[in-house]
């Protein structure tokens, strides 16, 4: 019999292993370390983007590089949050929630394949939101490996 | 300016998600991540909406590079989806995939229409 936690009902997905974390958590403190994480994700994007434009009907490498890396950090930090270490409840907010949820973007990667269709480059356009989409999960699933394996060593 | 106009969008995207997400989550069990994929699509439909009007860059900032890039998020995204390939959902993992993408696509496409509709 597994152990009951009240965000856990049986076949449902434990709130505690999500992004968001456990419910009951909802308060002006954890929405204000949200709001600060994701001014600062943003800011990064934003910085990332300026430094890095691409062409109106080019591959969007900018936001593509945000988004995989992103999506590395973001495994590591869930790892290291959820099974390593136990940390201060306003970390998972900050980070996870703010920082690096407000650093990557679905938006601006749907807008980038609407961009190089409209520009006639369907094929880049493909090869872009496969590419995307297929290093995203490689790379959540390497920061989740790293983290483990780091953890590990560290522990022996 | 742009920065700070980018910062303040931000600033209500990012807890609008947070928000949304738990408010979608527990109105149901599942384990389809219903609340990043609402998000998602909210945010691809705003931006779709802002890019076809008329430009103006710092509506864009505000509203679009702020608001709806912190709406949306990619890395929730690709790690809902790995957690549910852990957990042998790999129908709700391939759906979560094709669907976030597939009702992005056409979220936006409807922004625009309504964006040159009132234009």
């Amino acid at each position: 019999m597994p152990e009951k936690s009240p965000w856990t009902l049986p076949g449902h997905v434990g709130r505690g292993m999500t992004v968001a974390g456990p419910r009951g958590e909802l308060g002006w403190a954890v929405l204000a370390v949200v709001a600060a994480g994701g001014m600062a994700g943003a800011l990064a994007r934003f910085g990332v983007q300026s430094v890095w434009p691409s062409a109106p009907g080019g591959f969007a490498w900018a936001t593509f590089v945000i988004n995989v890396s992103g999506c590395l950090l973001i495994g590591a930090l869930m790892v290291a949050i959820t099974e390593v270490w136990v940390v201060h409840r306003l970390v998972r907010p900050f980070l996870g929630v703010g920082f690096l949820g407000g650093y990557t973007t679905f938006s601006a990667y749907v807008a980038d394949i609407r961009r190089m269709v409209a520009h006639g480059v369907p094929v880049t356009a493909l090869a872009y939101l496969g590419g995307t989409m297929v290093a995203a999960v490689a790379a959540t699933w390497c920061g989740m490996a790293l983290a483990r394996l780091a953890a590990r060593a560290a522990a022996r | 300016m742009t920065v700070l106009l980018v910062a303040l969008g931000a600033a209500v995207g990012a807890p609008l998600r947070f928000v949304l997400d738990r408010a979608v989550q527990g109105l149901h069990g599942s384990r389809f991540p219903w609340g990043t994929l609402t998000v998602n699509v909210l945010g691809c439909a705003m931006l779709g909406f802002l890019i076809a009007l008329p430009s103006d860059e710092g509506a864009l900032a505000l509203a679009g590079t702020g608001l709806c890039g912190a709406l949306t998020t990619y890395s929730t995204f690709g790690y809902e989806t790995v957690r549910l390939l852990e957990e042998r959902a790999r129908l709700y993992a391939a759906a979560n995939a094709v669907v976030s993408v597939l009702a992005g696509l056409g979220a936006a496409a409807c922004g625009a229409v309504l964006a040159q509709a009132l234009g």
